[in-house]
Formats: structure tokens, sequence, C-alpha cells
């Protein structure tokens, strides 16, 4: 399937669901002393209400460029972006999306539960509203009795649950992800998969994960953007149609394998362009 | 047994105090050609050096294992002390003291160096016993310092305008405690507390206003560190024209001192939040204030911290030496000038050992707060599960 192909099938696609971020021929070049640096360049991409979308490629690609756009941490330099039908900047202001980083960026002098409530308080939500809301969102993460430790009382995996539950605990429509278990081991990171999957199934949000994993790219998303390096650009967009309730047995499938390899082969295409 | 296993310190102090009692006393009194004192006269000092000397050999081959045995060193130490301050004052030996009396203190201190090394060693998870070994070890430690002062001035006969001892300097604070605390209320209530307030307090303030108009940090900062290179005792005199005799001249200087250390710390520590924890707060559409509060200012704290403890002891070098240049006739820096003059070397000690006690007292005022405000900081975190 060519890019051009891909573009026609997003766009041939029932205008039914809404579009939650829509990007059109989006490029970013950043001015360096070495002259510039092309980190996206000609992006076209539509995130519906519902999705799992995740973003695919080796380092260098630009997806996080691209989810930093998406939350106007960065600033496009050519083309369109609208979320939720206003630009980044507007839909940041109205709080429109809950943003986890890499690593967990916890404040160390606040409690677990302080940190949860930080956005809260930001907001000038009502105290009692704030604790009612950290405890909801702990529960979610399964953190529920670590409310009074401190972060550095935590593990790693910890800490990282503990920031999904401040990214949810404002209840943003729009999630989006940038390599949230990158840095924790095969283990843990399959149970916050697996609760991710359970998260996104119960609460119908709209995620936007970047990940360099191809099997938890296929296991977590609706829709797999596979990207290239130099210029980032997107050559590929793989739909999946397993169920909500996917297990990690899918894993297994001949279904699952197929579309493993299809982002391996897009991979490896994009990476054959550079030498 | 082999030889490199035996207890070298307890070997010192044995062969020291042995040759203590074979060793003259002390010299010869310059009118009378006598002998000052001998050893056979003074039996409190006998039984002393004996003990040290059989303690020593003991334990130079049982060797000093356990607190327990550091204990019984420094109980031996602590009587060989009391008994050495006795022949000075009580035998007439001060002034005369003689190669006998010089090996005796020798023998002491290699007990005293023995005894604290092996407390200081001391571990435990016993947290009142770790306590109070981190306690002793200092403690010892100055006590033996002062004794040395104490028997090295006395014992030479330094006359006391180079130094006097410490059991001088001792009486005059105990019975000059008026003067003192006049000149403490002067000097540091006054003129310290004011001016270390008023000095952290308006550089703090600067550093917002630097930090949320980028042009005062071209402007500012290198007028800040210009102002911090003044010389103090130049500026000192101006500011006693400007602002008068009383402790408001010395809160000015005070305030040029600190300003800029409070200031540059200030400024970097708002610099110190990480970029992933300032995205975190644009990503919540925090504004200016609302992140200077809950991400900046926590993440600046250990720098402030590190500034007020550098000030606390720079206020109050400032004032005393400020209080040179004019002053009502109370201060401590007003004291130490005019007793220097009328020879009175005693009560310039005594106010050293109040400025001493006042600033050691204001850091570690400061610094306990430190460890309260930035306990969750990663030179203070304590792992509570």
């Amino acid at each position: 399937m060519t890019l051009k192909q891909v573009v026609n099938n997003v766009a041939e696609m029932p205008a039914s669901k809404k579009a939650v971020v829509d990007i059109k021929k989006l490029s970013l070049t950043f001015q360096t002393a070495d002259g510039p640096v092309y980190a996206l360049s000609d992006v076209d991409l539509t995130i519906e209400e519902g999705d799992f979308v995740s973003f695919i490629g080796p380092s260098g690609c630009g997806k996080t460029t691209l989810l930093r756009v998406i939350a106007d941490l960065e600033q496009a330099t050519g083309g369109e972006i609208s979320i939720n039908g206003v630009t980044p900047h507007e839909a940041r202001e109205k709080r429109a999306y809950g943003y986890v980083f890499q690593a967990p960026a916890l404040l160390p002098w606040r409690s677990i539960e302080r940190n949860v409530t930080l956005p809260l308080e930001i907001m000038e939500i009502s105290k009692e509203e704030r604790v009612k809301r950290a405890q909801e969102a702990l529960k979610l993460v399964e953190l529920n009795g670590f409310e009074k430790k401190f972060p550095w009382q935590l593990s790693g995996g910890m800490q990282q649950r503990a920031s999904i539950a401040r990214a949810l605990s404002f209840d943003a429509d729009l999630l989006l992800m940038d390599e949230p278990f990158g840095a924790l081991d095969e283990i843990v990171r399959d149970h916050l998969n697996e609760q991710l999957l359970k998260l996104w199934a119960r609460t119908n949000k709209t995620v936007a994960f970047v990940t360099h994993s191809i099997p938890e790219a296929v296991y977590l998303s609706s829709k797999i953007v596979v990207m290239s390096p130099r210029p980032g650009r997107i050559i590929d967009v793989i739909e999946t149609d397993f169920p909500k309730d996917r297990t990690l047995d899918i894993r297994e499938t001949p279904e699952f394998l197929e579309i493993a390899h299809r982002v391996r082969e897009g991979l490896r295409a994009g990476h054959s362009n550079d030498e | 047994m082999t030889w490199t296993k035996l207890d070298k310190f307890c070997l010192v102090a044995a062969i020291a105090a042995l040759l203590a009692l074979i060793f003259p006393l002390a010299g010869v009194d310059g009118d009378t050609g006598k002998q000052v004192a001998f050893v056979g006269d003074i039996p409190g000092l006998a039984v002393a050096m004996a003990l040290c000397v059989i303690a020593g050999s003991a334990f130079t081959w049982l060797g000093v294992g356990s607190v327990t045995a550091g204990m019984v060193i420094l109980a031996i130490a602590v009587f060989g002390c009391w008994q050495a301050i006795s022949v000075l004052y009580d035998y007439g030996v001060a002034g005369y003291a003689g190669p006998g009396f010089w090996l005796f203190i020798a023998s002491l201190w290699a007990f005293v160096w023995r005894g604290i090394d092996v407390i200081a060693n001391f571990h435990s998870l016993d947290r009142t016993k770790q306590h109070l070994a981190n306690f002793v070890v200092p403690v010892a430690f100055g006590v033996w310092l002062l004794f040395v002062w104490e028997v090295v001035v006395s014992g030479f006969g330094v006359p006391q305008v180079l130094l006097p001892p410490p059991s001088m300097i001792g009486e005059r604070f105990v019975n000059s405690t008026d003067i003192l605390a006049a000149d403490f209320h002067q000097t540091f209530v006054k003129a310290v507390l004011s001016g270390y307030v008023m000095g952290c307090g308006s550089a703090f303030i600067v550093a917002i206003a630097v930090d949320r108009v980028p042009f005062l940090k071209r402007g500012l900062l290198p007028l800040g560190n210009m102002v911090s290179a003044l010389p103090i005792i130049g500026v000192a005199p101006i500011m006693v024209m400007w602002f008068g005799f009383d402790w408001q001249s010395k809160a000015a200087v005070i305030v040029i001192m600190t300003f800029f250390p409070m200031l540059v710390n200030t400024v970097t520590g708002l610099n110190a939040a990480g970029k992933l924890e300032k995205d975190l707060m644009a990503t919540y559409a925090s504004g200016y204030w609302s992140t200077l509060f809950r991400l900046r200012l926590p993440a600046a704290m250990p720098f402030v911290f590190n500034a007020l403890k550098i000030n606390s002891t720079l206020a109050l070098i400032g004032a005393i030496v400020a209080e040179f240049f004019g002053t009502p006739i109370v201060g401590m820096g007003f004291r130490i000038s005019t007793e220097v003059g009328r020879m009175n070397i005693d009560m310039v000690w005594a106010e050293i050992a109040l400025a001493a006690l006042a600033g050691t007292a204001f850091y570690g005022a400061v610094a306990y707060i430190e460890r309260k405000a930035t306990s969750w900081h990663p030179s203070f975190r304590v792992r509570r599960h």
C-alpha cells in the first residue's frame, strides 16, 4: 500500500465519527546553528473519537515531536492542525488532553495524592472534589493505598502509573502518551498495557500513544501510524480490528503476526531510504 | 600476637606515662633556685600516671575493640586531665612545666585519640545509642582541644595579652553576662536579624522580578555582582554617615553583604526546575504565578536555603566589623575594639566566644528549618515505609 492509497483510505472513512485530531500537510522545521532540521514533513492524519492510535518508528522519526505539536508544546511551521475543531493552543487552554511523559515527572515535594490533584488544583477545583477524583484516578491504576507515599518511595512502574492517574484525574477525552512504558521491564510493561487497554475500553477515551515496540503498538492500537526519519513523515497507516476487550493471548494469533509483519516491513522500507 | 597487632596508641600512652614518672615534673624557680614540684609530693598525679602506664600496657596487648574499652580509656584520660589541671594551679607548676609534665600530656593525648576513634566508628541500629555516640565524639574532641589550650598556655606561662587560657575567658564570660547580653541584643537581635531579613527578603523579591522581566537579568545581575565586590570596610563608614551610629547603619551593611548571594542563588534556583516538569505545567495551561508557586519556588528551595546559610554567618561578621566605624557604647564589635585598646584581652575573647556561639546557633537554626522544609530533597530523604 502506498502513501497515497493510505491517505485515500483515511479520506474514504465514513464521516459518522467525530475527528478529534485533524492534521493536514503539517511540517515542522527546527532552525539550528548547523542549518535547518526537518523534524516533520507533509504529515496528514486524522484521529477519530475513541481511536487508540500508536505512532511507531525509529528514534528521530518525529513521533514524539508530532505528539508535542498536538499538545501545543511545539509549534508547527507549516500546514494545518486542529484539535476538536480548534487550534492546539486553544485546546491546551481548555485542558482538552492529558499528557503522559516518558518519565513520571512527579514533583518530589508532593505526596502521590497531591501529585494527582496537581492539575485539579491549577484548574481551581474544590478540595473535596480534588480528593474524590484523585481517589478514583488512583483506583483506575490500582494505586489506592499509596496516597500518602512520596514518589521516591515507589517503584518505577508505580511512579509511571501515578503519572497516568494524574493525566486521568481531570477526565480529558484525549490522552497523549509519549513512550510511557519505555523505561520499564517487560513484565511490568505487559501488565500496564493490559490495564491501559481495560481503561480505554471502559472510558472510551481517544488515545495517541508513541512507542518503539512493535508488539506493544499492535497489541494496543486500533490504528498504527508507521513513521520514518529525516524528514519525519508517515509511511503507512494500519487499521486493526481486534476487539476492545482483547487479551495478551492475541499476540499468538496469525492476524497479530501479520500486522506486526506489515509494521516491520514499513519500518524497514522507511529505513532503506536513508542508506 | 604479632608486632603489627599491638595497639600503637596505647603503647605510646604507656611509654610516655612511664617516662613522665622518671623525668622532672617542673623546671626550677628562678628566684628560689628550687625545683617547683615532684611527682612524689603529688599523690593524685602519681596515681594518674601509674594508671596510664598500667592501662596503656594492658590495652596494648588486648587492643581497644569495644566501645566499653574506649569509655574506660576516656575515663582514665579524664581523671588524668583533672590531675594535670590541679597540678598546674594547686602546686604552682603553671609557667614552670617540665618534660615530665609534657610527657604525661602526650600520654593523655594518645588515650583520648584512641578513645574518640573507637566511639567515632561506633555503628548501631539503636537510634538513641547512635545519637549519643554521634553527640559524644564532637563534644569530647572540643573539650580535649580546650584542655590542650589551657594546659599549653598555663604550662608555658604564655602572657595573657597574647592568649588567655580558656578558664579565664570562661570566668570573664560568666561574670559579664549583663554586658554580653546588652551587646548581643544590640548587635545580633537589632542589627543582624533585621539586616538579614531585609537583605535576604529584598534579594528574594528582586530575584523574582529579575525572573519575570528579562532585561533586569542583563542589567541588574552585573550590578549586583559589583555591589557584592565592594569592600565592607569601605562601605561601613559611609553607611554610618548615611544611617547614623545606631543599628540601622549595621543593618545596611548586612543588606549589602547578603543581597548578592541570595539574589544569585534564587535566580539559579528558579531555573532549577526540569524541562519535563515545565512542559507538564504547560499541558495544564498553568499561568506564570501558578507555575512559580507550585513548581519553580519549591524546586528553588535547596538553592534559597544555601544562600540563607551562607548569609547567616556573613551577617554577623558584617555587623561586628561595621561597629568598628561608629556605634553607641554598646555592641559586640564596639566592645571588641575598645577592650583591645584597654588590654582586656579576656573580654575580647569572651565576645569572640559569644559571636561563635551566636553564629553557630543561627546557622544551626537555618539548617534545621532547611531539613524540615526540603525533606523531600535527595540529601535529606528518609525511607519511610
